[in-house]
């Protein structure tokens, strides 16, 4: 358990950490596109995408949440050891780290306010998969269109009529991770939009 | 190599500027503060760009600066060289070839292609700070969107001059949402800054400041129906390398009111005369 706490983070943090800081930067730049991360051993149910990310952009000025199973023994000490960062509820969280049910209900979150719209929480999402199919995104980094399997709709919607205030999202899996900033309009798929007609 | 944490900054600083960038890139247009640090050079030379690529850049990168469009004046041969010393950093002056570009007021005029990365020094990131002096008004107009002020100093230009006389640090709208200072780039440049391909991300040291676009972001000169913008240049070919398309410097070569144009970007003029090209001037 101990040993569990100390390992699992960057063997070079000045290089890995700059190399991770790349790919959470074109994820976010590019939402949508599908980015590898690697570097990060973290206690399960935190993935090492998840784990590489909390090691690239918190520390001891970063208050994180842990919602769900993510509150637990194990990620509490691997976190308070590699990036000291304390532990807060959702309303005052600059990062919030679970699985998308456990992150819910949204309205929570600090969306940042008019003058300084960057006050806001991201939210790094676990997902059991991470593919580029599904919800069709627009907007800046965009060219045209770009796909991504979103866990719902509404919320990210709902989200984006918010802008320039909102929340900005990181979706881990394994060893992947995307990206949704607040700026990216989302729309039903075509495809999806003629099978949901189809079950109808 | 060994006296520097990599990429001169400690890892702390560098996951601050990381988040500002990030929150940069999921609002584009929008200032957001940063806690700027000293650097070992003077406000003025580039302190802001200096640490966004030092938050940026990894062992693997290709490293080019250039000031004003040259690879090799002062500002962009000691910025190179801190980079190669801190970051061991490969470098080059090609601009296909290099991953992160640093620039001082200027857009290469070879377009950039994704995975690229170009990083502006930007001495004054407030596009409305010459018309209203207080942070605490120019943050309340960017937040309730009201820009009206910058039409009117536009306007003014056209009253005075018969046409919009700035020709620097032309302001643009980003995604019809932010006025944003482009950095002293040339209006010439203008047109760049929207649908590029590369990811822009602009650091102002002394004004704490760090602002992005993410790549394909529409930007918009602003302007006038009747008076549409118009990204100018000197109306000459290159002496050099007889290109008509890029941005020229205006040289005075001798005490008898002789000058020639020559392009700004010293990589596209070399590599044009490499190809074969000459201008008028060219030995």
């Amino acid at each position: 358990m101990q040993a569990n706490t100390l390992s699992g983070g960057f063997t070079d943090p000045a290089t890995q950490s700059a190399h991770a800081f790349r790919s959470v930067m074109e994820a976010m730049a590019r939402p949508g596109a599908i980015q590898d991360i690697h570097g990060a051993a973290p206690p399960a149910p935190l993935s090492p995408a998840m784990g590489a990310v909390l090691l690239t952009l918190c520390d001891t000025q970063t208050p994180v949440y842990l919602a769900g199973d993510m509150d637990c023994q194990a990620v509490r000490a691997w976190l308070a050891f590699h990036t000291g960062a304390p532990l807060v509820g959702p309303a005052h969280c600059m990062f919030a780290v679970g699985k998308w049910d456990a992150l819910a209900p949204l309205a929570v979150y600090p969306i940042g306010t008019s003058e300084y719209p960057d006050r806001s929480a991201t939210l790094i999402v676990e997902c059991s998969e991470l593919a580029a199919s599904g919800a069709t995104l627009t907007g800046p980094g965009i060219k045209e269109t770009a796909t991504l399997s979103l866990p719902e709709l509404d919320a990210f919607q709902a989200n984006r009529t918010l802008f320039p205030l909102g929340l900005d999202f990181i979706f881990t899996c394994g060893e992947r991770l995307a990206a949704l900033p607040r700026s990216t309009e989302v729309t039903r798929s075509s495809s999806e939009a003629i099978t949901q007609v189809g079950a109808s | 190599m060994t006296e520097y944490n990599f990429a001169y900054l400690d890892e702390q600083t560098k996951r601050m500027i990381r988040r500002a960038i990030l929150k940069g890139l999921a609002i584009p247009g929008y200032q957001v503060p940063f806690a700027s640090r000293e650097m070992p050079m003077p406000y003025g030379w580039g302190t802001g760009g200096v640490q966004v690529s030092a938050a940026v850049l990894t062992p693997k990168d290709m490293f080019k600066v250039i000031d004003q469009g040259a690879d090799d004046t002062t500002n962009a041969v000691s910025i190179r060289t801190f980079f190669q010393r801190t970051a061991g950093v490969a470098t080059t002056t090609a601009t296909s070839d290099a991953t992160v570009i640093q620039t001082r007021h200027r857009i290469p005029e070879e377009p950039l292609h994704e995975g690229q990365i170009l990083v502006y020094q930007v001495p004054i990131p407030e596009p409305l700070r010459f018309l209203e002096p207080r942070e605490s008004e120019t943050r309340k107009m960017h937040s309730l969107e009201e820009y009206g002020l910058m039409h009117v100093k536009l306007y003014e230009d056209i009253s005075r001059h018969g046409h919009i006389a700035t020709s620097y640090a032309y302001p643009v709208k980003v995604e019809g949402r932010y006025v944003m200072d482009p950095s002293p780039i040339p209006k010439f440049d203008n047109p760049k800054l929207g649908d590029m391909a590369a990811i822009q991300l602009f650091g102002a040291g002394r004004e704490q400041r760090i602002y992005a676009l993410p790549p394909y972001t529409q930007v918009v000169s602003l302007d006038f129906e009747d008076h549409p913008f118009e990204a100018s240049k000197a109306d000459h070919p290159c002496g050099m390398c007889g290109a008509t398309d890029s941005y020229l410097d205006e040289l005075i070569i001798d005490d008898a009111g002789g000058r020639m144009f020559v392009c700004s970007d010293t990589d596209y003029c070399e590599a044009r005369q490499t190809a074969g090209h000459k201008g008028k001037d060219a030995a």
